[in-house]
């Protein structure tokens, strides 16, 4: 057995890693490549060195702005989300009717596509600032609390299925005894529960983190990064940068690379600190 | 644990093929025998006008012409995407002098073209160094539509305060102004909800102020200066006519449709049908909006009754002012394809505008004003505002404007000015902001 394994293994591998290749490692280091570079299209490119890494940071505020809006838009959408599907988890794990019923009908707003949604949403929004004589491109803060909203609404349903995963996961057991020693609803939650679904939160906490940080679609549909790119987020902001200015193709492929270490450091820590904490059964 | 696992990675694939943007196959890859042009097309309205036009050009010349269209907003986009690949396309278009600068390692000579020796003006085309890398193969206008029933009720009205009888005697910014700003007084007589249709200001929908409305104010200055166009002398600007820009924006959003507050979300095809649906008396926009207007369920605006008036804004000696008349689409030809490629796209366009079929997609289904002498007056498109630009452009002592936003610096100039434009509309801007922001962009984005 052994044997074989060895002996197939590269054939087994083998399609996987050519796939791995061609469409993440070769696009990977021909991006970092381009970063150096002054390009209009992959093969006129000419080097420039760290040229395009100092224009980013020093000649362009606009990516100082998005990334200080991606970090308040990260810290204040993870904890919502996560805290709100957490605790429709709980209450969609209780012996309640129609349990089944609404964990389909809060999974579904997932379903749908992230510039549609940020369509629809900026519809609903405008017509209810409309109201008051405004509209979402008025001032920032409508902007960056109907993105909360509706990364909220995207994701709750969705990391909610995996915190009723691992709270199903728990065995009734330590429930029971708990409450046989007389444990008070909270504690239980605290001590017992919470612990339990480490795991699930390592995951939840990772997903939304990533999401939240690497949002666009959703972005450029809902405000577009208006008033005055206010609200335009890393990603849209690359994008802008990309497209938008003649000769800044390099500038928006070195801000690219910034914004992957950006999103590998947060997601490394994160994983290594929450997974920390999780108890094995 | 396994269980979670399990659900979370099946769920993550769920999840991925959602946000993963799907690439759509490539259609019918050529045949080797038969010579293919590539042609990246700037206008989604005439994507089927095209597959059309590559379906009878086969069969008359047995040419394979295969005709991709950018998504609207996103040729520069699609045409860097298309480039790097092998389906790069052979015939594509540059947007003018700064379009050109993006893309002159792939532009073709095209001093030798038998389509340059056509072209009826050849200041129209993109040059550089003597030598010629865009034709022009349209030529478009702008300015102020008016819906001349609406504006016939309004000089009909007794209670009219201005003296002016009909929309001809308008010749300023001051006159303007005032027929403007009476009519929106008389609005419900008038079965208007207001003068202009919105002011669409949402990002992605405000290129007609932050590049048409503005070329007018740039223009001047230029004149002014007696600026090279095709020289870096462009890069200095002091917005010197920004109160008149001011003063036509300020009528544009004070006597609108819509309350100045939400501008924000109206987009262009909103505007269209307001003015189609007889809501407002004027729309500034240029002829290919006769499409949009023409298209609206419900349209109550007739044909003759589509007129043209300059985009008045107070600058002395604008009673000879005409309409903006230019074009941003040139055919370039990729320098990078193969010989016969660029022989291949040479005759396509050649075909296009010179052959009695060609032409006649031209006039009938394109619908444009080309720019060629195999264009006679009979060749020009039957719809009214192309035919509106036609009889400005045939005025006597009226002067054009050209198209001068060419050379406006990059679209994040002007989308910051555009933001800039909504803030202040919103109020959470004043004047001197924005020109400050026009004069402090143009200038660090022309470096």
């Amino acid at each position: 057995m052994e044997k074989n394994m060895k002996k197939y293994f590269p054939v087994f591998v083998l399609p996987t890693f050519v796939a791995f290749t061609v469409v993440f490692l070769i696009p990977f280091v021909l991006g970092i490549y381009l970063s150096f570079t002054e390009f209009t299209t992959v093969e006129s490119a000419t080097w420039v060195g760290l040229e395009n890494y100092i224009k980013a940071f020093t000649q362009d505020e606009n990516f100082k702005n998005a990334l200080w809006f991606t970090i308040k838009f990260t810290f204040v959408s993870v904890i919502t989300i996560n805290v709100i599907s957490f605790f429709l988890a709980l209450l969609l794990t209780k012996a309640l009717k129609g349990t089944n019923f609404f964990r389909t009908v809060f999974f579904m707003p997932n379903l749908i596509g992230g510039i549609v949604l940020g369509y629809i949403w900026n519809l609903l929004i405008n017509s209810i600032l409309g109201v008051f004589g405004f509209d979402i491109t008025y001032d920032a803060d409508f902007g960056f609390w109907g993105l909360v909203f509706l990364l909220n609404w995207q994701l709750i349903g969705y990391m909610m299925v995996i915190y009723i995963a691992g709270l199903q996961n728990i065995p009734k057991e330590l429930n029971e005894a708990a409450m046989i020693d007389g444990a008070s609803p909270f504690s239980v939650l605290k001590n017992i529960t919470v612990p339990m679904v480490m795991p699930a939160v390592t995951i939840c906490l990772f997903l939304t983190l990533t999401n939240s940080f690497k949002l666009f679609d959703q972005n450029l549909a809902l405000t577009g990064g208006a008033p005055a790119r206010e609200t335009s987020m890393l990603a849209l902001d690359i994008y802008n940068t990309f497209y938008g200015r003649i000769g800044w193709q390099g500038v928006g492929q070195a801000k690219a690379v910034v914004f992957f270490l950006i999103v590998a450091i947060i997601a490394f820590v994160q994983l290594k600190i929450t997974g920390r904490k999780e108890v094995e059964q | 644990m396994k269980k979670i696992l399990s659900i979370v990675l099946s769920l993550s694939f769920l999840l991925c093929s959602f946000a993963g943007c799907s690439r759509g196959g490539q259609d019918n890859p050529s045949s080797q025998n038969i010579t293919t042009v590539r042609f990246l097309n700037f206008k989604p309205e005439v994507a089927n006008v095209y597959d059309e036009i590559a379906k009878t050009y086969q069969e008359e010349t047995g040419v394979k012409l295969v005709v991709e269209t950018a998504a609207s907003g996103n040729y520069e986009q699609t045409l860097t995407a298309k480039m790097g690949t092998n389906e790069a396309p052979a015939l594509f278009q540059i947007n003018g002098p700064k379009g050109y600068a993006n893309w002159k390692n792939y532009c073709a000579d095209l001093s030798d073209t038998k389509l340059y020796n056509h072209l009826t003006d050849k200041d129209l085309a993109v040059t550089a160094d003597g030598k010629v890398y865009g034709i022009p193969y349209v030529v478009e206008g702008y300015g102020i539509i008016y819906n001349k029933e609406i504006t016939d009720k309004y000089f009909a009205l007794e209670n009219r305060t201005t003296d002016l009888k009909s929309m001809d005697e308008i010749k300023s910014f001051s006159d303007l102004k005032a027929a403007v700003e009476d009519m929106q007084k008389n609005a419900d007589k008038l079965g208007i909800k207001g003068v202009f249709a919105s002011t669409s200001m949402k990002t992605g929908e405000d290129w007609r102020w932050h590049t048409h409305l503005a070329n007018i104010p740039v223009y001047y200055e230029f004149e002014d200066n007696d600026v090279d166009l095709s020289t870096n002398e462009t890069s200095n600007i002091e917005f010197k006519y920004a109160e008149n820009f001011k003063n036509i924006f300020d009528l544009y959003i004070n006597n609108s449709v819509t309350d100045k507050k939400v501008l924000g979300s109206k987009i262009v095809d909103e505007s269209m049908a307001e003015f189609a649906l007889g809501q407002c008396a004027m729309v500034q926009n240029g002829n290919w909006a006769w499409g949009q207007i023409k298209n609206v369920k419900g349209n109550v605006v007739k044909a003759e009754n589509v007129k043209y008036l300059p985009i008045y804004m107070g600058i002395d000696d604008e009673e000879n002012q005409g309409l903006c008349i230019g074009t941003e689409n040139f055919f370039a030809i990729n320098s990078k394809a193969s010989d016969e490629e660029q022989k291949a796209a040479e005759d396509f366009i050649y075909w296009l505008f010179t052959s009695e079929t060609g032409k006649a997609f031209v006039k009938n289904d394109l619908e444009i004003i080309a720019p060629f002498d195999t264009f006679k007056e009979n060749d020009a498109p039957e719809d009214p505002l192309a035919q509106e630009v036609i009889n400005w452009m045939n005025k006597e002592n009226i002067k054009t404007i050209p198209w001068n936003f060419t050379v406006f610096p990059s679209v994040t100039f002007k989308n910051d000015f555009g933001s800039a434009l909504l803030q202040y509309a919103q109020g959470t801007k004043n004047w001197n902001e924005v020109k400050t922001i026009f004069v402090n962009r143009w200038k660090s984005e022309s470096q």
